[in-house]
């Protein structure tokens, strides 16, 4: 690709076009379609979103400390659920990596911009607009979506249980979906058309690798959920039958498309996550990643069985006995490739010269308790036995094991691992451990215990239970509210390293030899507002030195 | 064509902000309108307003900016990434619809009519395709036959798939007369379409008593054969542009993405309608 320019403005001379850094003002953060202005505002949107779908789960969490009905009303506990799953999916994990891809991916490919600038800037405000219709069921008359996040027929579609919410819950999954269709095909352009010449696909960092997987994934799903949720509109106000029996339909057909949906969704989350924890852990292990090509394959594999194994979320819903066991087969080969991955990352830390900083001790801490999550999801794919676990704690703890201490776990050891490039200063080494060990030990505190209630039986989305579940309820709402706490650690020190942080200048590395690993570190920190604008001549290749 | 060698990377864009604010007040409209609000409406022809101003301002823009050789050869790539996987996720969502046509005809209705829910439930109900469910919902109503109007449209579309290429052959000739001509039929069959599909509407809601509320068969019908046909209308809005484009004398063999992306919807339009024939009409 030949060098770039930026645009000619029109009202000026040719001559000053070099010398643009960002508009003046608020107005800059509205118009920009620079990658990391677009990054920070998407990163600083999905840690606010983090805050607000967190002080939902302190809602669910202080009503649950006790049996009996404390706090809250069930309709509007059952709405936190909802909107906290929403909130947090939707607002703040897949946020929060779609920001990581605007910083990252350019500044790892040797690319000026994203390749469709403009396109850019309207992802990211499509996910504002569709985060503001949904937050604004909150304060509506019947208040928020309470039939839980799946939004399952005929459960939602019940006067009492949607109250004025549903159209805009639906709207706002639209604009959602648009948002993240729009910025999956940015990526993929981007990755396929802004990459340095000097880099072949098999030299791609595998943050970069694990992002144009996802992105398909997010292409070929979100208009699934798109049309489910349609279908519920239509159902619900204009007379259709796609989920009433009465009229030839069927709500199992809802729960297969959502699911068929649902089931990729989750690996958007969390095969970002692979690749951040494949760039971080080779850095402070001072090795390069074992099997570089074989992570690869790994992913591509997670994402093809992802789509053929989506009906093992419904195994207690009535499906032929042939459908339970192929997709409980199905389910469990994921195990494989997925092993590949947990077992690469433990070969590149063997005998590494490692060190613990706080990036690194998040990544150590998602290996291990991100397995711990991918075991029970193995329990959970065999089917007569999920019969048990089905719609319990069980369920719940299975799934917070693979998004809170990993891919959070993981969003947290990226922004302590990047900000210093970003911002160009230190974070406070101190105060990030204190963060990593309150939040390590009150996670497995908050959701270990819920594997308990879960195979006692507790079920899941109910605001009051049977009193032999209160000990470890108690404990989990104990371990709930060290953990949210802690996370105001980790907002303090955005803010501060953003602000200066120790006040230690940083080199253009910061990590030890980690220009070794990925382009960004041979660029000056801070980084300047333009990177790349002719691209980088030569790549490092230590990530991929296995394959080479 | 363009000479510029860089690639062309735009500093600030205000159409996105007023194409999301518009589409966002568009959507709380309806979402309000459907929940009985008389503030529904307006903010419905606002939002819409303000949505087609974005669509104007940010096109006229785009072509200005094509004309004027700003886009070297990799940013067309980029556009032609963008579009080819914008129409893929438009595939897939039709699939979900064709998807729930197939769920409902091979599963659903069958598990309707047999075992246990036949004896218990339904004993009376007929498990037969079409059908608007054991609780006859919407009332009785006369299935679509495929070889009327739905067979002319077919013709119509196909033919304008021809027209469309005829177009571009004459664009890549240097052809100027051929490609307007060319056009100019894609978009009158593409409009000819919707007229007689709208005709075809009409006919069912007031002679045949098939009605989007005709159970699970009217459902898929007008699901699958509506958002079809705004995606006709859609595509023939784009052709219209790309023909104004045209008379403007916009295009040359070299630097034409917009004509491309219109082509390229247009068949898609095209093969999704070759779907619905066969499944919905025919099958």
């Amino acid at each position: 690709m030949s060098a770039v320019v930026d645009e000619h403005d029109h009202d000026h001379h040719a001559d000053d076009h070099h010398d643009h850094g960002p508009a003046k003002g608020l107005l800059r953060w509205v118009i920009t379609t620079n990658h990391k202005d677009i990054g920070t505002l998407y990163l600083l949107f999905a840690l606010t979103m983090f805050f607000v779908g967190g002080a939902m789960a302190m809602v669910i969490r202080a009503e649950l400390f006790e049996p009996g009905l404390q706090f809250v009303d069930p309709a509007f506990f059952n709405s936190m659920t909802t909107m906290h799953a929403l909130v947090m999916v939707f607002g703040a994990v897949m946020p929060a990596f779609v920001g990581l891809a605007n910083w990252q991916i350019p500044l790892m490919i040797g690319a000026a911009d994203m390749a469709l600038p403009r396109m850019n800037n309207m992802s990211f405000w499509m996910l504002v607009a569709g985060v503001l219709l949904l937050a604004s069921t909150l304060f509506m008359e019947g208040g928020a979506p309470n039939g839980g996040w799946t939004l399952y027929p005929p459960l939602v579609l019940q006067p009492i249980t949607v109250g004025k919410a549903l159209p805009f819950a639906i709207f706002s999954v639209h604009l959602l979906g648009i948002s993240s269709i729009m910025g999956a095909i940015n990526i993929i352009a981007t990755i396929f058309n802004m990459r340095a010449p000097a880099m072949k696909l098999m030299d791609m960092p595998l943050f970069v690798w694990t992002w144009l997987i996802t992105a398909f994934l997010l292409i070929a799903v979100m208009p699934v959920f798109a049309g489910a949720v349609t279908m519920l509109l239509t159902d619900k106000f204009f007379h259709t039958s796609f989920f009433n029996a009465a009229g030839g339909g069927d709500p199992v057909l809802y729960e297969h498309i959502f699911w068929f949906f649902g089931h990729p969704e989750v690996y958007i989350m969390i095969l970002p996550t692979f690749g951040v924890a494949s760039t971080i852990i080779p850095v402070f292990a001072r090795k390069p990643l074992f099997g570089y090509a074989s992570m690869v394959w790994a992913t591509a594999s997670i994402a093809f069985l992802s789509f053929i194994v989506w009906a093992h979320h419904m195994f207690t819903v009535g499906l032929p006995l042939a459908g339970e066991l192929y997709f409980m087969y199905a389910t469990m080969i994921i195990a494989v490739p997925t092993g590949v991955k947990v077992f690469n990352w433990t070969a590149t830390m063997w005998k590494g010269a490692m060190t613990f900083e706080t990036p690194m001790l998040f990544s150590i801490a998602f290996v291990v308790l991100f397995t711990l999550g991918g075991f029970t999801g193995l329990m959970m794919s065999i089917a007569p036995s999920d019969f048990q676990y089905h719609d319990t704690y069980f369920i719940v703890a299975h799934f917070h094991y693979t998004l809170v201490p990993a891919s959070v776990f993981i969003l947290m050891a990226a922004g302590y691992f990047w900000l210093p490039k970003w911002t160009g200063h230190m974070y406070n080494e101190k105060i990030g451990q204190l963060h990593f060990w309150l939040s390590v030990i009150s996670v497995n505190v908050l959701f270990f215990p819920q594997h308990f209630l879960g195979l006692a039986g507790m079920p899941r989305r109910i605001p009051d239970y049977a009193v032999q579940f209160a000990d470890w309820n108690m404990i989990s709402s104990v371990g709930g509210f060290i953990f949210g706490a802690s996370q105001l650690l980790f907002l303090y020190i955005v803010i501060d390293t953003i602000r200066g942080g120790t006040g230690e200048k940083v080199s253009d590395e910061v990590w030890e030899d980690a220009s070794k690993h990925s382009l960004e570190w041979t660029l000056p920190s801070p980084l300047p507002y333009h990177t790349w604008t002719t691209p980088p001549v030569s790549v490092p290749t230590e990530h991929v030195l296995d394959s080479h | 064509m363009s000479t510029n060698s860089t690639y062309y990377i735009p500093h600030k864009a205000t159409w996105p902000v007023v194409g999301t604010v518009g589409l966002m007040i568009m959507l709380a409209g309806f979402a309000n309108f459907l929940n009985g609000s008389s503030i529904g409406q307006p903010m419905m022809i606002v939002g819409l307003l303000t949505f087609i101003t974005m669509l104007v301002g940010w096109f006229s823009l785009q072509a200005k900016e094509s004309e004027s050789g700003m886009y070297n050869h990799e940013v067309g790539i980029s556009y032609r990434h963008g579009m080819m996987w914008f129409i893929f996720s438009e595939i897939v969502f039709f699939a979900v619809f064709f998807g729930t046509l197939w769920y409902t005809r091979n599963l659903s209705v069958p598990w309707l009519g047999e075992g246990a829910t036949k004896e218990l439930l339904w004993p009376a109900f007929d498990a037969t395709w079409p059908t608007n469910g054991p609780g006859k919902v919407g009332g009785d109503f006369e299935p679509m036959g495929a070889w009327g109007l739905p067979f002319i449209n077919t013709l119509l579309l196909l033919t304008s798939g021809v027209t469309c290429t005829w177009a571009h052959h004459g664009l890549l000739a240097k052809n100027r007369p051929q490609l307007i001509k060319g056009l100019i039929a894609t978009v009158a069959l593409g409009f000819l379409f919707v007229c007689f599909q709208a005709i075809e509407y009409h006919e069912a809601y007031t002679e045949m008593g098939l009605t989007l509320g005709s159970g699970v068969y009217g459902s898929t019908f007008f699901m699958l054969t509506g958002f079809h046909g705004f995606h006709v209308c859609v595509g023939a809005i784009i052709l219209s542009v790309v023909l104004f484009r045209s008379t403007k004398g916009h295009f040359s063999p070299e630097n034409h993405f917009a004509f491309e992306a219109a082509a390229w919807y247009w068949h898609f339009v095209d093969v999704v309608w070759l779907g619905l024939f066969i499944f919905v009409y025919l099958m």
